[in-house]
């Protein structure tokens, strides 16, 4: 059962993330995306990790993706051309190299000890829920908490000065 | 396991149809309220009081031709009504219309489900529903549709800040996510120790004017705003899949009246529903439909905003509002404990 | 139960699609979509390698790796915006020279 969901989700997310490559439209590129986001959320819930799950939506699909599609609906961008026309033996490389990188993610892999997972633990303490991941995230985390929220300010003037038009 | 499947099963069929059914009947008093509110009489000739219009207008809608047009793109066309209206449907699954009840020698809470993160989960379906209407109006291949996708996603990103940060003040209330603790810790006061009276009526106005930007009604209807768009991002379409927009659109309304029942008015508390539970399904009914008659109530008072009116009021309004609400209440919590 | 190796497949999949992406795409959207999809690979390893050794340290991680995606995107996009401003293409070998 367990095993017949992981395989649905993760087929649908590497279906997805292939269709990202194949579409020449950005904007069913960034609709791929989603799907992926999706599938890797029902992921995170098998893994008990409700919290980011939800979050994963919320942020994500709901804000980050929203605005990819706002910003390519925006632009009405022209479709891409239908070939690499500077680095064309990028291609040739391209695809060798991805087999060399996944050769060696699986060489990895097949040095992973194979641990069980803890058995589910309802207490609103369990590793995943909201109450330990905000335990957790104001006391042990509280440094890259608030450095984070540095960064947003600077992304937030960033994004402020670039999209202004120029004064000229 | 098989009795938890066959409850859950039949408690999503019972909620799916009831609220089926309140979605056709909330267009038929949304007719009948603009009457009222413009002096004449609204539809009432179909059956007593009109009460048969929903049925006919379905019928016709059914029979009318479906459109698509030759320059759109098809599948995120076919689609784009469904993306609209399963994550509103998607929604009433955490919401608790009552407290247990016995009914055949068995103890049934009236919600279907509930878990550790209820309204992060009711927060993410609601800015989901916003691709059905971008993309509508993106694969529509039409101007006006394509300034209605674009509107509803700007306005969507903007609104779902305040609306967001709105609810902290209820987290901080109540110390849990799940929406059934959430209306358990408003049970104070005879059942009348509703978030709304207590210490959240500034996140509460800000909450309810976001619902309405999230629900795309007026005066926040900028995505189909008839005099300027046609109607906006669904220009295009016709029969079922106009249906479905609709009904998605009618959807979210009763989603954000029942959500801000829960969050504010107490969900289904009421005096009285410790001696008699069946009373406070009742509660919630009635304080939905309050919800849903403000909610239409406005619509006919109020005119739509401009573009830029709409971001400044989301961006330089709301959101600071909904901080100073965190602020306030983080505050008399630390000061109260 | 599934195996934690599974998951890790999985994450170096969706990684080397996104990485093949950046390399064979030239429009600077789906450049930006498929660094999404990296971080999103990642993010996946850190839940899973949190879920089965039960810390919490990998999804608060991947909670500040979304922070920083948002960061990210909110920057990335107005850069792409002010880039097919001036030049009225998307296409980043178009985008060559320092000089407007």
């Amino acid at each position: 059962m367990e095993k017949a969901l992981f395989i649905i989700f993760a087929v649908v997310s590497v279906a997805a993330a292939l269709n990202i490559l194949l579409q020449r439209n950005p904007l069913y590129s960034a609709l791929s995306l989603v799907g992926t986001l999706i599938a890797l959320s029902a992921l995170y819930v098998m893994l008990r990790a409700q919290f980011i799950a939800a979050i994963q939506i919320v942020v994500y699909a709901g804000a980050i993706m929203v605005l990819f599609v706002f910003v390519i609906m925006l632009l009405n961008a022209p479709k891409e051309a239908p070939y690499i026309e500077k680095h064309k033996a990028l291609r040739f490389l391209a695809i060798p190299f991805a087999g060399l990188l996944i050769a060696e993610a699986f060489y990895v892999i097949r040095l992973v000890k194979p641990i069980q997972m803890p058995a589910s633990d309802d207490s609103a303490q369990a590793v995943g829920t909201t109450l330990s991941v905000g335990t957790k995230l104001f006391t042990d985390y509280l440094l890259p908490f608030e450095v984070t929220s540095v960064l947003i300010l600077m992304a937030i003037v960033g994004a402020m000065v670039l999209a202004r038009r120029g004064e000229d | 396991m098989t009795d938890l499947l066959l409850e859950w099963t039949i408690k999503i069929a019972v909620i799916l149809g009831a609220l089926l059914t309140a979605v056709a009947y909330s267009v038929l008093l949304e007719r009948r309220i603009m009457g009222f509110i413009q002096l004449r009489r609204g539809p009432n000739r179909v059956g007593p009081f009109g009460l048969l219009q929903p049925a006919a207008d379905g019928l016709k809608l059914i029979f009318k031709e479906d459109i698509i047009p030759s320059q759109a793109s098809k599948l995120l066309y076919v689609i784009a009504p469904t993306l609209l209206l399963i994550p509103s449907l998607m929604i009433f699954i955490v919401i608790p219309f009552g407290s247990e009840i016995v009914l055949f020698g068995r103890k049934i809470a009236l919600q279907v489900t509930h878990f550790d993160v209820g309204l992060l989960y009711v927060l993410a379906l609601g800015s989901v529903s916003v691709y059905g209407i971008a993309l509508a109006g993106w694969a529509s291949n039409n101007k006006y549709s394509l300034m209605g996708g674009l509107r509803a996603s700007a306005q969507m990103i903007s609104y779902e800040l305040a609306l967001g940060l709105s609810v902290v003040g209820v987290l901080i209330q109540s110390g849990s996510l799940d929406l059934v603790e959430i209306v358990r810790s408003q049970g104070g006061w005879n059942g009348m120790h509703w978030n709304v009276f207590v210490s959240q009526p500034l996140g509460f106005l800000v909450f309810f004017i976001a619902a309405l930007a999230e629900a795309n009604r007026t005066p926040f209807d900028l995505p189909e705003a008839d005099s300027e768009l046609v109607a906006g991002y669904h220009t295009e379409y016709s029969s079922m899949k106009f249906v479905m927009f609709q009904m998605g659109e009618y959807c979210n309304l009763i989603a954000a009246a029942g959500v801000s029942t829960t969050l504010f008015w107490g969900g289904w508390m009421g005096p009285g529903v410790e001696t008699y539970p069946a009373l406070s399904l009742a509660y919630f009914t009635a304080k939905v439909f309050v919800f849903v008659f403000v909610f239409i109530w406005i619509r006919f008072t109020l005119p739509r905003f401009r573009y830029d009116q709409l971001m400044r009021f989301g961006w330089r309004v709301l959101l600071p509002l909904a901080i100073l609400n965190i602020i306030i209440t983080a505050t008399v919590k630390l000061l109260v404990s | 139960m599934i195996p934690l190796s599974w998951y890790l497949g999985l994450s170096a999949l969706l990684f080397t699609i996104g990485a093949v992406g950046v390399f064979i795409k030239r429009n600077a959207i789906t450049i930006f979509l498929c660094i999404e999809l990296m971080l999103n690979a990642v993010n996946l390893t850190f839940v899973a390698l949190s879920s089965y050794f039960g810390d919490m340290g990998g999804q608060l991680f991947v909670f500040i790796v979304m922070t920083v995606a948002a960061a990210e995107a909110a920057v990335g996009l107005a850069i792409i915006i002010s880039i097919f401003r001036n030049r009225e293409s998307l296409n980043v070998d178009e985008a060559d020279s320092l000089k407007l």
